[in-house]
């Protein structure tokens, strides 16, 4: 039986990745070399654990949580 | 993964709390921390007036969308900053926010402020976009609130914020910057109000699943010229230990607070005087803001320094 590939968009470019084989979100995000404090992954409308089993046809969204810069969030201060 | 709480499916996992939540107990999570900073910093009253800058972000969005829950009395403080689509997508965005709500926003056009918008002051004047839009923000943030009648200013810094900041006043022993890092700045002068900072015990992943799962649509893209920014370097490795060793941040940042930042205090004495060219409150004859004003001016005249 074929095992397919999950579509992964990454945000903001919503560039698209293909990741072979149902996976945990924990190793999903370990072929991408993203480490997990940084982004949210959402299925849908709403968002999974890194414990998570992911099927293969699945599509995720990956979101940087480290936005804006615009806020004094990020930007030097002095 | 189940819920801590109610043992539900869990949707956010919060590594440093060794704690997972469904979408309910998040958001009281969420609120209830925000409620402990403001009460346990003595940040601010339900008498208060509270002006909330709204960049568009998930952290301010997501700092109004509780105070307004909470029922403390806000209006939001959006400043056009003239950054091409990315201002324009997140005044759009905070338009819809305050909209959705019923919420006042003020907003300034820093276009309308005397040509002071961002990439326009830093291609006429030798700073950085990075450190002409801070000195710009905080002089608006303190004006718009006193003139405004409002006795609180609140930000959106969470505790990914605080910690990068920490890490960067650390590094380059910044004394005097450290005797100010805290989650509240009194009002220290008749002209200035009082700073808080609730979401500071909230990481950035958190205020991100807060904003997301209360389906606030915040912009997510970063501003086009904080791609370098030294802050966001201090993040990514601020993160890799996080990832390595969960509660890094928190307690680097909370230990900051409870035992390192008096020794700063103690030693470091600021004496404000008032501008002479704005009146505002300033360490200097004439403060930052004003000396931007003028370094804008001489530079489209034509008048070198």
């Amino acid at each position: 039986m074929g095992e397919g590939s999950m579509r992964v968009i990454l945000f903001p470019k919503r560039e698209e990745k293909e990741i072979p084989g149902r996976r945990r979100v924990a190793d999903v995000l370990k072929a991408l070399d993203i480490i997990p404090e940084t982004v949210l992954v959402a299925q849908g409308s709403t968002l999974v654990t890194l414990d998570e089993m992911v099927e293969a046809d699945a599509v995720l969204r990956i979101i940087p949580v480290i936005s804006g810069g615009h806020n004094g969030e990020v930007c030097e201060v002095s | 993964m189940k819920c801590v709480k109610c043992r539900n499916k869990a949707l956010v996992q919060i590594r440093r709390h060794n704690s997972a939540f469904c979408q309910p107990c998040f958001e009281e999570y969420f609120t209830n921390q925000v409620a402990r900073a403001i009460k346990e910093e003595h940040m601010l009253t339900h008498q208060d007036r509270v002006l909330v800058a709204v960049s568009g972000g998930k952290d301010s969005l997501a700092l109004w969308d509780v105070l307004l829950n909470l029922g403390y009395e806000t209006a939001g403080l959006h400043i056009h900053q003239g950054i091409f689509d990315y201002s324009a997508s997140s005044f759009e965005k905070t338009t819809r926010y305050a909209e959705s709500r019923g919420a006042r926003l003020i907003t300034i056009d820093l276009g309308a402020e005397g040509d002071l918008e961002i990439p326009s002051v830093a291609g006429s004047t030798r700073r950085t976009e990075c450190s002409a839009c801070g000195l710009i923000k905080r002089h608006y943030f303190n004006k718009v609130a006193l003139e405004e009648g409002f006795t609180i200013m609140a930000t959106g810094h969470n505790l990914d914020d605080e910690a990068a900041r920490l890490l960067g006043n650390v590094l380059r022993w910044q004394s005097a910057y450290l005797a100010v890092q805290t989650p509240v700045l009194e009002a220290t002068h008749p002209r200035l109000v009082k700073k808080v900072k609730p979401l500071f015990r909230l990481s950035e992943y958190e205020t991100a699943s807060y904003a997301f799962l209360r389906g606030i649509d915040y912009i997510v893209e970063e501003c086009p010229f904080s791609h370098d920014a030294i802050q966001l370097q201090y993040k990514e490795v601020l993160n890799r230990l996080e990832h390595r060793s969960p509660g890094t941040k928190q307690s680097f940042v909370l230990g900051f607070l409870r035992e390192g930042r008096r020794a700063f205090a103690e030693t470091t004495e600021v004496h404000l005087k008032e501008c002479l060219s704005c009146g505002y409150p300033t360490t200097g004859e004439v403060c930052g803001f004003c000396r931007l004003q003028q370094e804008v001016q001489h530079a489209r005249s034509g008048v070198r320094k």
